[in-house]
């Protein structure tokens, strides 16, 4: 370690990789994987979304959920940006994956095609 | 890219007390099942050292809910891997529920043994992986150490340690600032700094734990202490004990090495600094720092007079400054936060916060960390959750073998350095032992006496043989031989051994005697007069066991199990216990089908 600026340059990269330990205001994905999610290829979906932000070096949290009672719109997957509304999206594809993140994620604007819901900020 | 990305990291506890209720089972059974369901990829496990919860390990929690698993069995794992790791649904029956009720609470931050908590020097102890320098740099580790040595002269430093208010937390509370300008002024090219890691206190383990926990932050707080006295060199002195301590320092040390933050020229400032590990061979003494410094010279671990004070004159005749693991600990979040946010924690006099071992009969045993100045009753009911078994308070020991007994009628008090001692404890290194009132303040007095006799080096009289002169009478007290004029004995005894002892060994051994005597002379005083011990712990002079008449219903379950056939009477007649024969051992009322046999 030569300089500050080189530990401070370091530590700004390895925070990204316990990032994970930390939730606060960062965007959220969560996933549909109660027993209807599963059987519609949930899994094939959190493994994309994963794939995606690694692929993409993203701050956000992935998590999941049981089922809300959309059953026959599975695969779900929800997109919460901090301060904003949670948007669900319905029959979701691997293929979609990676239009949802960069759209909505990273450039800010829901997918209108692929979205099927909308939770006011601070809903469930 | 960042393939370091996982979507979630289950850290498990992998401190002593979770891995001997089997965390390294838990952990190797957990990498197995990730495999097994294909989740290598998409999760990290994460050892951790203690979250000072002991009593509920093995502890793991996932991230990134921050979801709070306890007493985890290796046969729990595939219930958080399939349910919670792949289907997101929380284990309910693995989460923490509060004494008493029973509501599960899932967030680490919502229970109460957490919440009143303040963690500043535990602030990373179960949350990084303690064997990666990358983690502690990644939560701004070594940022203080880096501003230190490349923006600040060593007397800003020392000035900001003092600003600060920082005392040692070795027991005595001395100023660190003060005791680093000392060392600095004091004339000499070579200096030393040294980290107390002794610990020989029976029943702590703070500083074992935050060794073990999170190493960097002692090694930080060490090259900020060198930097400002100008010293290059280091030991840290740890028993042979604790060896997984020892270990996790080691591989420390070495990534330190790694990185350029030990060694020369660090941070391009121009300063070089190592440190070594010294094993020591666990007696109490050689916490002493004289007697330390003499151990790690290869000498018999005895203490020396003072002055001269390590400062002018310490390992190998050369100006030393000799800190304890937790101060030191102290120091980067000071260097980063500022002298005056540190002040602004803890009482004027006390600022910071103080780690404290809970021990003894209280429900929540482990460590906890609390702003200087907080209640003892706020320490043992809110986040120690009360005493065991719903039993009554009646004392609580503080300080280890050279603190003392503080009784339940002083739970108001808040505790800080002077607060302690004006009642006759002392901070010590910050045990804590709850007792219920089934324990005997004499026998207690006596537990702890006897450790410090047995530990005395043997160097100087008082120690030597007053400690041995003062448990002689105890024992004899314990043993229902107690005579007049014991007592008074044992208080002069006791203030003789404080002030001519060598060091403070004997000039604190005979504090557990005297705060039990002054807080419970009645109960040394039935020993005495009564013959009695009023909490019937002092075996030989337990009240005998009687039967109620009214309840008894002559089943002669009591009689057959007497090991001294002090019971007689008819077959379903109420029957007697003969008091000059009962030795109260108890078992017969253990045997009682119908509760009618109690100590009178
Ligand atoms: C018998 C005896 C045992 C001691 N044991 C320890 C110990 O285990 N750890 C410790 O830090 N200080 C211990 N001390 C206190 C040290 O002598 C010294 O005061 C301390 O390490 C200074 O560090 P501090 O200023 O950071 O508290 C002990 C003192 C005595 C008399």
């Amino acid at each position: 370690m030569k300089s500050l600026e080189e530990l401070r340059k370091l530590r700004a990269e390895l925070e990204k990789e316990i990032s994970t330990r930390n939730s606060e205001g960062k965007p959220k994905i969560i996933i549909g994987m109660g027993t209807c999610g599963i059987a519609a290829g949930a899994r094939d979906i959190l493994q994309a979304v994963t794939k995606e932000v690694r692929k993409r070096n993203l701050d956000v949290n992935i998590s999941q959920t049981g089922c809300i009672g959309m059953c026959e719109q599975e695969p779900l997957l929800d997109v919460q940006l901090p301060g904003q509304d949670r948007i669900t999206y319905g029959k979701v594809t691997a293929g979609d994956v990676e239009r949802i993140v960069v759209e909505h994620l990273i450039n800010g604007n829901a997918v209108k095609d692929l979205a099927i819901a909308r939770l006011e900020e601070g809903g469930i | 890219m960042n393939p370091k990305f996982y979507r979630s990291h289950v850290l498990v506890c992998t401190g002593t007390g979770c891995v001997s209720s089997g965390a390294s089972n838990v952990r190797d059974n957990l990498e197995a099942k990730l495999e097994e369901f294909g989740l290598q990829d998409e999760i990290k496990i994460v050892e951790t050292g203690c979250h000072g919860f002991c009593e509920q390990g093995p502890i793991v929690i996932v991230y990134p809910e921050g979801v709070f698993y306890c007493q985890v069995q290796t046969d729990d794992i595939t219930d958080i891997v399939e349910d919670h790791l792949l289907k997101g649904r929380v284990v309910d029956r693995l989460l923490y529920t509060e004494q008493g009720t029973e509501i599960r609470i899932p967030a680490y931050s919502d229970i109460d043994f957490y919440k009143k908590q303040h963690r500043i020097v535990l602030g990373n102890c179960g949350r990084i992986n303690p064997e990666s320098i990358k983690e502690y740099i990644a939560v701004n580790g070594y940022e203080a150490c880096g501003k230190a040595l490349t923006e600040m002269t060593p007397e800003e430093v020392i000035a900001e340690i003092k600003g600060s208010g920082l005392r040692g937390r070795g027991g005595a509370g001395f100023p660190t600032g003060l005791k680093w300008e000392l060392t600095r002024q004091s004339p000499g090219e070579k200096k030393y700094v040294i980290c107390n890691a002794d610990e020989g206190d029976p029943g702590a383990f703070m500083d074992r734990s935050l060794l073990e926990g999170d190493p960097h932050r002692i090694i930080e707080g060490m090259i900020i202490a060198a930097y400002a006295i100008g010293a290059d060199e280091g030991y840290i002195y740890v028993r042979a004990e604790y060896p997984l301590a020892i270990r996790r320092l080691e591989i420390a040390l070495q990534q330190a090495r790694e990185y350029g933050l030990l060694g020369e020229d660090i941070f391009g400032s121009g300063f070089n600094f190592d440190l070594k590990i010294k094993k020591g061979a666990g007696a109490f003494v050689c916490g002493e720092e004289t007697a330390l410094m003499a151990s790690i010279e290869g000498q018999r671990g005895m203490p020396r007079p003072k002055p001269p004070f390590p400062s002018v004159s310490g390992l190998w005749g050369k100006p030393t400054n000799i800190n304890n693991v937790e101060t030191y600990g102290n120091v980067p979040d000071i260097m980063r936060g500022g002298a005056e946010a540190y002040r602004a924690i803890g009482t004027e006099h006390s600022t910071g916060t103080k780690v404290f071992a809970l021990t003894g009969k209280i429900n929540n045993t482990g460590l906890v960390e609390v702003p200087m100045g907080m209640s003892l009753k706020e320490i043992i009911y809110d986040i120690g959750g009360g005493v065991s078994d719903g039993r009554e308070l009646k004392a609580v020991q503080i300080g280890g073998p050279s603190g003392g007994c503080i009784p339940a009628d002083l739970l108001d008090l808040p505790i800080d350095y002077e607060s302690l001692r004006e009642v006759g404890a002392m901070m010590g290194s910050g045990g804590m032992v709850v007792m219920d009132d089934t324990t005997c303040m004499v026998d207690v007095a006596r537990f702890f006496l006897k450790f410090t006799q047995s530990e005395s080096c043997g160097k100087c009289t008082p120690c030597r043989e007053g400690t041995k002169r003062m448990l002689e009478i105890l024992d004899r007290l314990c043993s229902g031989e107690g005579r007049e004029g014991d007592l008074e004995l044992l208080e002069e005894l006791g203030e003789h051994i404080i002030s001519t002892s060598l060091c403070q060994l004997g000039g604190s051994a005979p504090n557990p005697v005297l705060s039990t005597l002054k807080y419970f002379r009645a109960e040394y005083e039935a020993h005495i007069k009564d013959k009695r011990c009023p909490a019937n712990v002092c075996a030989g002079m337990a009240a005998p066991y009687v039967i109620d008449e009214a309840l008894c219903i002559g089943c002669t379950a009591c009689v057959r199990v007497c090991p001294t056939g002090a019971i007689s009477g008819e077959r379903k007649k109420p029957h007697i216990i003969h008091p000059q024969v009962c030795i109260s051992c108890g078992i017969c009322a253990s045997k009682c089908p119908v509760h009618a046999i109690a100590q009178g």
